[in-house]
C-alpha cells in the first residue's frame, strides 16, 4: 500500500502511450482501495439486509412454529434454534439491532467526545486541564470492562448497552478532536476570522468543524466495528439485548448449550458478526487511505 | 532515566485518585443495590429489615464518609469483606489474580511469538502469497470475536478430539499438563487480536524501517542480509510493536473478562461479573480498580521501556 500509487516500468521498457498510463494510473487506484471498495460492498451488503431482509423473508423471528434444532434446510435454510425458530430470520433481526447499537452509540460518543474535545481545544487553560484529565482516567480503563461496569449496573438492556458504549468510547473521539482543533485553531484563517470579530460558535461551526470532518469520519468507521463487537460481547455476557429479541451475541451464548446437537447456531451468529466488523475495518482502512494518509497504520 | 520513570510514576498517582472517584460514585450511584439484589424474589422482605442491612454494611453512612473509607481502606491494605459472601475482599482478589495473569501472559507471549515472525516474514516477502495471506489473515483475525473464535474452537476439540476441558479451574502449581490443556484454548481465543495487531504492526515497523539509509549501509558494507535483517531491521521496528502491546493490554483484560465467564475460570473478569450481577459494591470497586491499575502501570512500564530503547524520546 504504497501513498502514491505508482506507475513503474521495466528497465528499457518504451514509455506506454498517455490513455495507457492513465487507465494503469485508474487500475492502481482501484486496486490500492480494493480493501475499502470491499468494506464498502459488506455494509452495504448488512444494511440491504437489515432493511429489506425481513421483506424479503417473511418468516417472523418470533414464531415457535417449527420444530427445534433443526438442521438446515430449504424451508429453514439456516436450521432451528432451541425453542424452533427459525434462525435465518432471527440473524437477520439481529443485522438490525447490531447496525442500531453500532450507530446509536457511535453518535453519542462522537457527540460528546466532539463538544469535550473543541471545548477543550478551544477554550484551552483550566478547561482543557480538567477536561483532559477526566479523559485520562476513562482511557485508563480497559473499554470492555467499564462497558460491563455500566451496562451492569445500569441494568442489563439494549439500550443500557447503548448507553455505556457510548460513553466508553467518547474519550476517544475527545482526544482525537482536542489534537485536530489545535492544529487547525493555529492557522491563519482562523486567525483572520478572529481579528474580524467573528464570534466563536461561528468560527466552530464554519473553520473548525469543516476542517476536522477528514479524521472524524475515519474514527466513526473504525469505533462502528469496536461498537458492534462490544455490543456482541454485552449481549453474550448477558448485559445487553435482552431475550426473546435476537441479538448475535445472545445468540450465539444460546448456542453454546445445543453445541453438540446443532453446531450451525453456533457458526452464523458468528460468521455475521465477523463480516460487519471486518466490513467496518476494511472501510476504515480505505476511508484512512482516501482522507487521512497520516492517520495510517496507527 | 531513573528521573524520567519516577516523573512518569508520579503522574500516575492523579489518574489512580481520579479512577477511584469514578468507580466508586458510579457504583453507587448507579441504580439498585446490594440489598435490593440480595432480597430479588423475596417478597415479604420488609422495609425496616432492609434498611438495617443497609446500616450494618455501612451504606447508610453519607458518600463522601464512604469515599474515604474506601481509598483508607486501599490505601492500607484493608479491601473489606464481600458484601454477598462476607468473605474478605484480599482473599477472594489472591485467588483470581494468578488464573487472569495466567492467561493474559500467556495469551501475550503466543501473541508475540507468531505474530512477529508473521510480519516480518510478510514485509521482507512483500505482495508474495505468503504476504497477502498474513495481511488478510491479520484484518479476519482483528474482526473475529473472541468468544466466537473459543465457541469454534470448543466445538472443533467436542466434536473431533472428544475433548471438553474441565469445568474447574486446575492451578498449574498442582497438575501443570492438566492446566495448560485447560488454559490454553481461552487464552488463544484472547492472544488472537493481538496477534493480528502484532503482525500488522511489526509489518509496518519493518517496511519503515527497511528503507532506512542505514539499511542500504548495513548491506554495502558487505553484512550478511540475516544479520542486517536481525541486527539491524528487526531491533529497530520492535520499538513500536512494544508500545502496541502495551497499549493492547487493556484489550487483553477485556477480552479475558468474557472468555473467563465463557469458560467459568475464576479470574479477576469472572469475579467482576458476578460481582455486578449481584452488587457487591465492594467487590466491584476493588476488582474494577485494580484492573485498571494494572492497564495504567503497565502502559507505564511501556513508556519507560520506550524511553530506554529509544533514548531521543527523552529528550523530547
Amino acid at each position: 500500500m504504497n501513498a502514491q500509487p505508482a506507475v513503474r516500468f521495466a528497465a528499457g521498457e518504451s514509455r506506454p502511450p498517455a490513455t495507457v498510463l492513465r487507465w494503469r494510473l485508474y487500475a492502481a487506484r482501484v486496486r490500492r482501495n480494493a480493501i475499502g471498495a470491499t468494506g464498502a460492498a459488506i455494509i452495504l451488503a448488512t444494511v440491504a439486509c437489515a432493511l429489506l431482509g425481513p421483506l424479503a423473508w417473511r418468516t417472523d423471528y418470533a414464531s415457535q412454529a417449527a420444530r427445534r434444532l433443526l438442521a438446515p434446510s430449504a424451508a429453514h435454510p439456516l436450521g432451528t434454534d432451541e425453542l424452533g425458530r427459525d434462525e435465518l430470520s432471527r440473524i437477520v433481526h439481529g443485522a438490525q439491532v447490531s447496525l442500531q447499537v453500532g450507530i446509536v452509540s457511535v453518535v453519542i460518543a462522537l457527540v460528546t467526545g466532539t463538544i469535550t474535545g473543541v471545548a477543550a481545544g478551544f477554550y484551552g487553560g483550566v478547561v482543557d486541564a480538567a477536561l483532559m484529565r477526566g479523559v485520562d482516567v476513562m482511557f485508563a480503563f480497559p473499554g470492555l470492562v467499564l462497558a460491563i461496569v455500566i451496562a451492569g449496573l445500569l441494568g442489563p438492556s439494549r439500550t443500557n448497552a447503548m448507553i455505556a458504549i457510548g460513553i466508553v468510547y467518547a474519550p476517544a473521539f475527545a482526544r482525537v478532536v482536542r489534537g485536530s482543533t489545535l492544529g487547525v485553531l493555529a492557522l491563519p484563517y482562523v486567525e483572520a476570522a478572529r481579528s474580524l470579530g467573528v464570534s466563536d460558535v461561528r468560527i466552530v461551526r464554519r473553520h473548525l468543524l469543516p476542517n476536522i470532518m477528514a479524521p472524524l469520519i475515519v474514527l466513526t468507521t473504525v469505533y462502528l466495528s469496536t461498537a458492534i463487537l462490544t455490543e456482541a460481547a454485552l449481549s453474550f455476557l448477558g448485559l445487553g439485548t435482552q431475550p426473546p429479541e435476537p441479538s448475535w451475541g445472545g445468540m450465539l451464548n444460546a448456542a453454546r448449550s445445543y453445541m453438540e446437537r446443532a453446531p450451525w447456531l453456533a457458526v452464523a451468529p458468528g460468521l455475521a458478526i465477523m463480516t460487519v466488523v471486518l466490513g467496518f475495518n476494511f472501510l476504515g482502512d480505505g476511508l484512512r487511505d482516501i482522507l487521512d494518509p497520516q492517520l495510517r497504520d496507527t | 532515566m531513573v528521573r524520567y520513570a519516577l516523573r512518569r510514576l508520579l503522574f500516575v498517582v492523579p489518574t489512580l485518585v481520579g479512577m477511584s472517584i469514578l468507580i466508586f460514585f458510579m457504583v453507587r450511584l448507579l441504580p439498585g443495590d446490594v440489598v435490593d439484589a440480595m432480597f430479588t424474589g423475596e417478597a415479604g422482605a420488609s422495609a425496616t429489615a432492609k434498611q438495617s442491612l443497609r446500616k450494618a454494611l455501612g451504606l447508610t453512612d453519607p458518600l463522601p464518609i464512604q469515599y474515604v473509607k474506601f481509598v483508607g481502606g486501599v490505601v492500607t491494605g484493608a479491601l473489606g469483606n464481600s458484601l454477598t459472601s462476607g468473605e474478605p475482599v484480599s482473599t477472594i482478589m489472591a485467588r483470581a489474580l494468578p488464573i487472569t495473569v495466567e492467561l493474559a501472559v500467556l495469551a501475550a507471549v503466543t501473541a508475540t511469538a507468531a505474530g512477529v515472525p508473521l510480519g516480518v516474514i510478510s514485509a521482507v516477502r512483500p505482495n508474495t502469497a505468503l504476504d497477502v495471506a498474513a495481511r488478510v489473515g491479520g484484518l479476519i483475525g482483528l474482526s473475529v470475536p473472541n468468544f466466537w473464535f473459543a465457541t469454534l474452537a470448543l466445538l472443533v476439540t467436542s466434536v473431533f478430539l472428544h475433548w471438553i476441558p474441565p469445568v474447574t479451574w486446575v492451578p498449574p502449581w498442582r497438575d501443570l499438563p492438566a492446566n495448560l490443556a485447560q488454559i490454553t484454548l481461552p487464552a488463544l481465543a484472547i492472544g488472537l487480536y493481538l496477534m493480528a495487531t502484532v503482525m500488522r504492526m511489526t509489518r509496518t515497523a519493518m517496511l519503515e524501517v527497511l528503507r532506512q539509509d542505514y539499511i542500504r549501509t548495513a548491506h554495502a558494507k558487505g553484512a550478511t542480509s540475516r544479520a542486517v535483517m536481525f541486527r539491524h531491521a528487526l531491533r529497530n521496528s520492535l520499538i513500536p510493536v512494544i508500545t502496541v502491546i502495551g497499549f493492547q493490554v487493556g484489550t487483553l483484560i477485556g477480552g479475558a473478562t468474557v472468555v473467563e465467564v465463557m469458560f467459568g475460570l475464576p479470574g479477576m473478569g469472572y469475579t467482576l461479573v458476578q460481582a455486578i450481577f449481584s452488587r457487591d459494591y465492594a467487590v466491584i470497586e476493588v476488582a474494577a480498580l485494580f484492573l485498571a491499575l494494572v492497564f495504567v502501570l503497565v502502559n507505564l512500564a511501556v513508556d519507560v521501556l520506550y524511553g530506554f530503547l529509544d533514548p531521543r524520546i527523552e529528550q523530547a
